[in-house]
């Protein structure tokens, strides 16, 4: 097949680079520069935009022996993830800009013109497993726990999957590390990526209070109470319980914790650990990673963070929402967050929460 | 199989060049030594400058050896800048390179410099009655003037002789980088204070340019150290380079109207197998080899990387450090917008291009386009 590697500059992309090519592939390695101002995002070595990345890029296409391209998709990262990410925390929810970076970026923007100039797909250093069934391609867990990626590529659709070649999801990391060495890789230890790629510091709450200002506003209990004053309500998470800055203790002692952002009135509502209790959540916008769900009641598990548990649920379709009932009760579970449903190692789809419920 | 159509950026060395640069290679003897070795060495150097100096009609003592084209510009318009303290404004063309715009816009930065672009025309020449009237108005501050001799993404050909003219006694700096070797050029019948070459584009090695300085004039040294070149740009001469450059000079093969000829077969076909294209600069006097050619609706990265799965090596004019295609400035001058200055490629012919390459590149082009216009229009 005539493929496009997504190449970020670190050593997974290389590596599912150089097996695509083992494989028998006609490959082409592709850069995307998502800053137009590539120091802007990130100081060090570790993400996806830096000129060192892309140098780093253009290294392991050379040594994998591969043409290699650098394409200009500042506009369309800022556009579709960085402004994303600022309003939906604006709206008083918790977004996930990997998952965003994945639907909009690297599996359209990408696949697209890959297919428009005559490629069959896409391979990413994403740690992932895909399977040919009859109903069409399916995604699944990788094999390394640790490292399993298929919660950010929950929001690809069957064409987009369809499209997409994991070559690394059958191998634990540690592996890929010595792969790479034995390829004669620079990246081979080069650090993981770990937060996000424009967000250099890892402080989401100062690199949001910087580009939207902060407007103070109250802290209340939940009778509605003022406790405490907080700096800009987007800045706080469901479930956050440092850096609150309430003088005022509790009766018992017991620490509060965020129970609710409302920014229309910019006011961040706190209470005790057991009110964040959840015990099912409604998402909008579903995708499907396979064949469309069958109506009615479905046994599985639904995850809600990058590297969370997976918690057994019933879930269905209403035809316009995906919703899951726990079990169990969960802590602390924000808007805007990414809720995935798994069958076994298979993700069956995704959706963005938007209601929960104790 | 490869179709090499980028001898702008850079263009082979021909045989002599890399004989003449072997046999350097194995001599002994620093330039600047006094013993019998450091005279051989320095008689080679020497005779190439007197065959640079013949062949721009210069005199000898006028050719400063550089590293790099980007160094003799970079001296000449901080030199000249610096040579006149009581003069504040630098006066350059829009569509000069990087290596003239940039240390002009150092200088606004860091000196407190003023800097005036001329304008060029749709059909990309330098608006001359703009010169003339900025020299009339306020020729008394003016450092310098530069303004290249034939553009590099376009290939058209600025009226230098005319700019000396308007520009009277204020010292005239031009980049011949492009033309050299390709038109008819002399230094001193033209006039000009300092003139810009480079060997890599003219069949010699990378890494060796030449900065052509009028002989009376002083100018301060960027590079202090031996004292070698005038005391202008000190260093260990580099002999084989230098030597290989003259050889390239020498021994030159190019045929303008050769090239010429092709690139009119170029642009004649192309007007059939992709009848939207436009070619910037078409209706200028151009350089012989370079053909910069607009496809509407296109991205130029997409098209390279398709033109470059057929084998054939072009260009897109200029990138970033991060090596993303930016829109070019020369074709923003001449009035595109930024969507057709992303939309253009530069095809540059040289010495050894042959019909059978042209008729390759012309047969491949309407699939690029049609699958680049696809993909842009995601």
């Amino acid at each position: 097949m005539k493929l496009i590697a997504a190449m970020s500059g670190g050593v997974d992309s290389a590596v599912a680079a150089a097996r695509a090519v083992e494989e028998g592939h006609d490959v082409i390695g592709v850069h995307l520069a998502l800053s137009s101002n590539p120091q802007k995002y990130r100081s060090g070595a570790r993400g996806c935009c830096t000129i060192e990345d892309s140098h780093d890029a253009r290294r392991a296409a050379d040594v994998i022996g591969i043409p290699f391209y650098i394409w200009d998709m500042a506009d369309e990262f800022h556009a579709g993830v960085v402004e994303n990410f600022m309003s939906e925390y604006k709206a008083g929810r918790t977004p996930n800009p990997c998952l965003r970076c994945n639907e909009k970026i690297k599996f359209a923007a990408v696949l697209d013109r890959a297919k428009a100039m005559g490629f069959d797909g896409v391979i990413t250093g994403h740690y992932a497993r895909t399977r040919d069934t009859e109903a069409g391609k399916t995604l699944h867990r990788a094999v390394d726990p640790l490292k399993d990626q298929s919660y950010v590529l929950a929001v690809l659709n069957r064409e987009q999957i369809s499209g997409a070649l994991f070559p690394l999801g059958d191998t634990e990391k540690v592996d890929i590390r010595l792969e790479a060495e034995r390829r004669g890789l620079a990246v081979a230890q080069k650090p993981d990526s770990h937060d996000i790629c424009f967000v250099p510091s890892g402080d989401n709450a100062g690199w949001l209070r910087e580009r939207m200002g902060s407007e103070d506003g109250p802290i209340v209990d939940q009778d509605g109470k003022q406790i405490g004053t907080h700096k800009g309500a987007y800045t706080y998470t469901i479930g956050q319980r440092k850096g609150l800055g309430i003088t005022i203790p509790t009766s018992d002692g017991s620490p509060r914790f965020v129970l609710k952002i409302e920014p229309v009135s910019n006011t961040v509502v706190v209470g005790a650990r057991e009110e964040l209790a959840v015990t099912s959540m409604k998402g909008e916008r579903a995708i499907w990673c396979g064949p469309n769900i069958a109506p009615g009641d479905h046994r599985g598990y639904v995850q809600v963070r990058a590297h969370g548990a997976a918690l057994a649920c019933t879930y269905r379709f209403d035809g316009t929402h995906l919703v899951a009932d726990l079990d169990q009760p969960l802590l602390g579970l924000a808007t805007g967050q990414a809720m995935v449903i798994y069958e076994g190692d298979r993700v069956v789809g995704s959706a963005t929460i938007c209601e929960t419920a104790a | 199989m490869s179709i090499y159509l980028d001898h702008a950026a850079t263009t082979p060395m021909i045989e002599p060049a890399i004989d003449a640069m072997q046999r350097a290679l194995r001599k002994i003897g620093n330039p600047s030594s006094l013993h019998t070795d450091g005279r051989a060495t320095r008689k080679d150097v020497e005779e190439a400058r007197e065959v640079i100096a013949q062949s721009l009609g210069c005199q000898a003592s006028e050719v400063i050896f550089t590293g790099s084209g980007t160094e003799a510009n970079n001296s000449a318009i901080k030199g000249l800048f610096w040579s006149t303290p009581d003069k504040n404004l630098i006066v350059v063309s829009a569509i000069e390179h990087h290596a003239v715009l940039d240390p002009a816009h150092w200088l606004v930065e860091h000196e407190g410099a003023e800097l005036i672009e001329i304008p060029v025309t749709d059909s990309g020449v330098i608006d001359c009655a703009f010169l003339r009237d900025l020299v009339i108005r306020r020729g008394g501050e003016i450092a310098l003037i530069s303004v290249m001799s034939a553009n590099n993404e376009t290939g058209v050909i600025q009226p230098i002789s005319t700019v000396v003219e308007i520009a009277g006694s204020i010292p005239v700096h031009t980049d011949a980088v492009q033309s050299f070797m390709k038109v008819p050029l002399n230094f001193a019948n033209l006039g000009l204070f300092a003139m810009t070459i480079s060997a890599h584009k003219v069949g010699g090695p990378l890494g060796i340019g030449a900065l052509i300085l009028r002989k009376a004039f002083e100018m301060p040294a960027l590079l202090h150290g031996g004292g070698q070149e005038r005391e202008i740009r000190s260093g260990t001469l580099n002999a084989p380079s230098i030597v290989a450059f003259a050889a390239a000079v020498s021994a030159n093969t190019y045929n303008g109207e050769a090239v010429e000829k092709l690139r009119e077969k170029f642009e004649s076909g192309i007007s059939t197998v992709a009848p939207h294209a436009r070619v910037n600069g078409q209706s200028s006097k151009r350089l012989p080899g370079i053909s910069n050619i607009t496809f509407p609706g296109t991205q130029a990265d997409f098209l390279l990387l398709l033109m470059d799965g057929k084998k054939v090596s072009c260009s897109t004019g200029a990138a970033c450090t991060a090596g993303v295609h930016r829109p070019s400035h020369v074709l923003m001058a001449m009035g595109h917008d930024e969507i057709g200055a992303t939309s253009s490629l530069r095809f540059s012919l040289g010495a050894n291009t042959t019909e059978e390459d042209i008729e390759y590149t012309l047969s491949v082009i309407p699939e690029v386009i049609e699958m680049a216009k696809a993909a842009n229009s995601l």
